[in-house]
């Protein structure tokens, strides 16, 4: 096999113009989604209510011990049966983002309980309403400092889109294959692809580095 | 010990407390009452339940037995039908509104300026429209000594400042009952004379009623109308200061402030 620079540079727009954007879109509603509903998650674990907090956990757990992959197709393939029809990305992003709020509960979790107790007893000697306490007093302490965290769960998204390729979401890995079935060359488009995937982690990694040392971390 | 009349002459009162943590027993059958406006200190080695007292006044613990009453209301137990229930989240809010307490760490909000260290229990707890919340935190400002750090975070200000803006903003909340948790055993030894001043100043000039946990003998004797010993989980000695620290009554007193005052 040898290299072909012409090859190389006249599939380099193509892969970035055909799977850049999708592989962006995937990372950022994915983050979206795994940050919100990760925090809605790791509330209910603490809810008062027994029930609420043992289905929580159950649901956490299922999520985290099975592969993605199965998930993106159970929603792609199960849930048109159940009436939900959505186009690939959509099921794509939901799933990256359900996924990953599984473990972003766990980081809010950390974070949460980092917080001083005598910050709730504070609280409490005000008489704090609850909801008032989390808004005002919990949350803005605990969530800075797991910034760094939740980023470095975004670096893992961006190089989980590529799975959505099995359901037909090209993104830069699944342009990449595009191109080079066309020719029957692969070697150039998927070495481009790496290239992409190596510059968005790396300059996402020094983002969050910046963040730890502007934030400090959990430990 | 001795029933007052009527329940206007009682701000708190103890009926057979019980708190335990697991099999230990830190508070047995504990029964005391305090009248509005005076100022009670609790003395005794630690582990004794003086600041489990607090905690429980605090619904920071809940009792394990007995009940706790607050200006005639019952903070640990509400009435459905005809039977006594543990009070809920609720009822218990609505009792400790009247209660302020001043913590050893200070525990003040690090994510707030000091101005809204001192209106958020107001707005928020109480509803005060925010010009009054915010006027109020000035006058208290002023009272403790520190109208230029209106806008500085908690974590600007030294251990003696944080401690005076803590105390501003439990009296922002105008209690009847203000619980100071060893307010002084945080601070640097140069800063514990300030804060103890101003505490008597709040005191005198108040009819807030203080429980008061504290190693500061002098302060205690000082300032307090009554002095309670405390020895696992009971009462040794209940008397005016000037008895129990010049004559005791009992030997459990007398060994525990010769060591207390021995090290200081």
């Amino acid at each position: 096999m040898n290299w072909d620079w012409n090859f190389f540079w006249d599939v380099f727009p193509d892969v970035v113009s055909d799977g850049l954007l999708i592989t962006f879109e995937a990372t950022v509603y994915g983050s979206v989604i795994a940050y919100l509903l990760g925090l809605v998650l790791a509330l209910l674990r603490r809810s008062p209510v027994r029930i609420v907090r043992g289905v929580t956990w159950a649901f956490i757990e299922f999520i985290r011990s099975t592969p993605l992959l199965v998930q993106i197709f159970f929603l792609f393939f199960v849930l048109p049966d159940i009436g939900l029809k959505f186009d690939p990305l959509t099921t794509g992003v939901i799933a990256i983002g359900l996924h990953y709020a599984t473990y972003a509960a766990e980081v809010y979790r950390a974070g949460i309980e980092a917080v001083p107790v005598g910050q709730w007893e504070a609280a409490t000697a005000l008489s704090l309403p609850r909801a008032r306490t989390w808004r005002a007093v919990i949350l803005p302490q605990a969530i800075p400092r797991v910034l760094p965290a939740l980023g470095n769960y975004t670096i893992s998204m961006l190089k989980e889109t590529p799975l959505l390729l099995t359901i037909g979401v090209l993104d830069i890995a699944g342009a990449a294959f595009q191109e080079g079935s066309e020719r029957f060359r692969y070697l150039e488009p998927i070495t481009v692809a790496g290239i992409l995937f190596l510059v968005l982690s790396y300059s996402a990694s020094l983002l969050v580095r910046w963040l730890e040392r502007r934030v400090g971390t959990v430990h | 010990m001795s029933e007052p009349s009527t329940e206007a002459d009682v701000m708190i009162r103890f009926e057979d407390v019980v708190k335990r943590f697991g099999d230990n027993v830190v508070l047995d059958e504990l029964n005391f009452t305090v009248a509005p406006g005076e100022f009670v200190t609790l003395i005794g080695p630690s582990g004794s339940g003086k600041t489990t007292i607090l905690r429980l006044l605090m619904t920071l613990e809940q009792v394990s037995g007995g009940k706790i009453h607050v200006g005639g209301e019952c903070l640990t137990h509400v009435r459905r039908g005809d039977r006594l229930v543990p009070a809920d989240e609720k009822h218990q809010r609505q009792v400790r509104k009247r209660i302020g307490m001043v913590f050893q760490q200070f525990n003040l909000f690090p994510n707030m300026k000091v101005l809204q260290n001192l209106t958020e229990g107001p707005i928020r707890s109480l509803g005060l429209p925010r010009a009054e919340a915010e006027a109020r935190a000035h006058e208290l400002l002023e009272l403790v000594g520190l109208t230029d750090k209106v806008n500085a975070h908690p974590t600007q200000l030294s251990g003696g400042q944080q401690q005076r803006v803590a105390i501003a903003r439990a009296l922002a909340m105008r209690p009847d009952v203000l619980l100071l948790d060893e307010v002084t055993s945080a601070l640097d030894p140069e800063l514990v004379a300030g804060v103890l001043a101003l505490l008597k100043d709040i005191a005198n000039t108040t009819d807030i009623t203080f429980l008061c946990v504290t190693h500061e003998m002098g302060f205690a004797r000082d300032v307090s109308d009554r002095v309670m010993m405390f020895d696992q989980g009971q009462i040794v000695e209940d008397a005016v200061p000037d008895k129990l620290f010049s004559e005791p009554d009992h030997e459990r007193t007398r060994a525990f402030l010769s060591a207390v005052l021995e090290r200081g």
